[in-house]
Parts: C-alpha cells; structure tokens; sequence
C-alpha cells in the first residue's frame, strides 16, 4: 500500500495529474465503469420522481383523512359504511391508498438497501417488501370498492 | 463487508451535534412506522367490508389499550413525517439547504411537528366517542 489514504483502487492506478490527458473531454465515468462496460445501473430517475410524486399527493389526501376520520360523528358500521358509500370519499380513500402503498415501498425498499447487507437477504427482502405492499394496496382497494358498491351489509 | 458503517453514518457523526442528521433519521423512522399504520389501515378497510358482525370483532381488536398508544404514535409519525416530507419537496426545488438554513429548519420542524402532534392528538381523544 502506498501512504496516501485512498481506496484500494486508487492506490493501484494514481489519479491523473492536474493537465495530463484524460479519455474524453467531459467524461463522468470512472476507470472503473469504463472497464466493466456495464452502462448504467439499470435505473434513474425514476424512484426519486415517483418518491416526489407520491409525496406531492399524500399531503392533501392524508390531510383530507385525518380531518374527515376525526370528524365522524361516530365509528360505528351504519355511519364508516355511509361515509365510505359516497363517491368522493371512495375515490379519495382509493387514491390514497395506492399513493401511500407506492410512496411506503419505495421508502421501505431504500431502507432495506441500505441496512440489509447480503445480496441473497436482500434479494429475498426487496422481493417480500413489493409482494407485500401489492397484497395491502389489492385489499385496500377491493374493501373501498366493496363497501362503495353496496356489498357490506 | 459487515465491518463498513451504516448509512446515515450513526459511527462517524455526533448526532448531538447534528440536529439535521436527527431530524433525517427521524423521517425515516417515522416512514416505517406510517407502513405499519397502513397496514392497520387497510385490515381497517377490510373489516368494514366483511359486514357488521366481522366490523364488530375487528373493532373490539381495534380499540385496545395497547393499540390506542400505537395511534398516539401514528399521530406523532404522521406529524413528523408530513412536514419533514414538504421540507424535502422545498429542498428539492432549491432553497434552505444551506447548512445553517437546514439546522434553522430542522428545529423549526421539531417545534411545529410537535405542535401539530398535540393538536391532532387532542382531537383523537375527543373525537368519535361522543355517541358510543
């Protein structure tokens, strides 16, 4: 090992000197990437924008249910069911359930990729976390629609 | 490979130090405790679909002790998590991640979720119950 506090990479292959050529004149690839060639890691942008998106949503419909739950008369079957009978209140409860479903496995999954070492754990993991979040997002949605189509009694 | 330190870096920082730090540790956490909500919510949401006499059992199960401190909890997650979220959405757009802009927030985060927490929670406590 050489004295300078790098990483083993660094420390086999001394970065290029200040005015040495480098491999392309804007590249933000390293010598590494470049060797593997194995393009990008498969996805982008895209769970940081579903991750606003679903954020974006979720601040007016878990507003909206908290303050409609709190202001129920009472919680007994007759007055959930008719509350849940009218259109909108379905259509919201139907919303934020897939919205709060999609935000938590996106959540979860980081947290599960950042504190479960072990590519097989976190494999088998990632795989329960999304099966698990699509059971609760199928049965929330059916119990709404049940309920909002009159089948609950 | 076990010996590297977890992310946030609990090992490296001094998190008294670091409010920031806390406050994003807390937005996790709470985010976890709002999935496991979500899954009160949604056996919730099949008890009342399953009829009366299921809602009636699920209801008895519902209203334990014990899950009465979990709602408490819910409420202060949920608190925590809402502002902490838009603080994120602002970050995004730009503003207020400079660090003593962030350090400001994040105890400006703490006070307001603390005071929405209370409010919620007063009304839990008053709300639904009145006609039992």
């Amino acid at each position: 090992m050489t004295k300078s506090s790098g990483t083993i990479l660094n420390a086999a292959k001394p970065r290029p000197r200040r005015g040495e050529a480098q491999e392309g004149p804007s590249s933000l690839r390293s010598p590494l990437a470049k060797v593997l060639g194995q393009g990008s890691a498969k996805e982008g942008v895209q769970h940081w924008w579903a991750q606003r998106l679903t954020s974006i949503a979720l601040v007016p419909l878990t507003v909206w249910f908290v303050v409609s739950l709190l202001s129920l008369p009472s919680y007994d079957h007759t007055t959930i069911v008719a509350w849940m009978g009218q259109l909108w209140t379905a259509v919201f409860l139907i919303l934020l359930v897939l919205a709060a479903t999609w935000h938590s496995q996106l959540g979860v999954r980081v947290v599960v990729e950042d504190y479960v070492h072990g590519s097989g754990t976190k494999t088998l993991m990632l795989t329960l976390v999304t099966f698990f979040h699509v059971v609760v997002a199928v049965a929330g949605v059916l119990a709404i629609l049940k309920v909002a189509f009159g089948g609950a009694g | 490979m076990t010996e590297r330190p977890l992310s946030p870096h609990l090992s490296v920082y001094r998190m008294y130090r670091y409010t920031l730090l806390t406050s994003i540790l807390l937005t996790r956490a709470t985010g976890i405790a709002l999935s496991v909500g979500l899954i009160l919510l949604v056996y919730w949401l099949v008890a009342v679909a399953s009829g009366p006499a299921a809602y009636h059992d699920a209801r008895a199960v519902l209203s334990l002790g014990v899950l009465k401190a979990v709602y408490l909890i819910l409420l202060a997650a949920f608190s925590c998590h809402l502002l902490a979220g838009i603080r994120h959405l602002i970050w995004d757009t730009g503003h207020g991640i400079e660090r003593e802009q962030a350090k400001r927030s994040s105890l400006l985060l703490a006070i307001v979720s603390i005071v929405l927490f209370v409010g919620l929670a007063w009304w839990a406590l008053h709300a639904g119950g009145r006609t039992p």
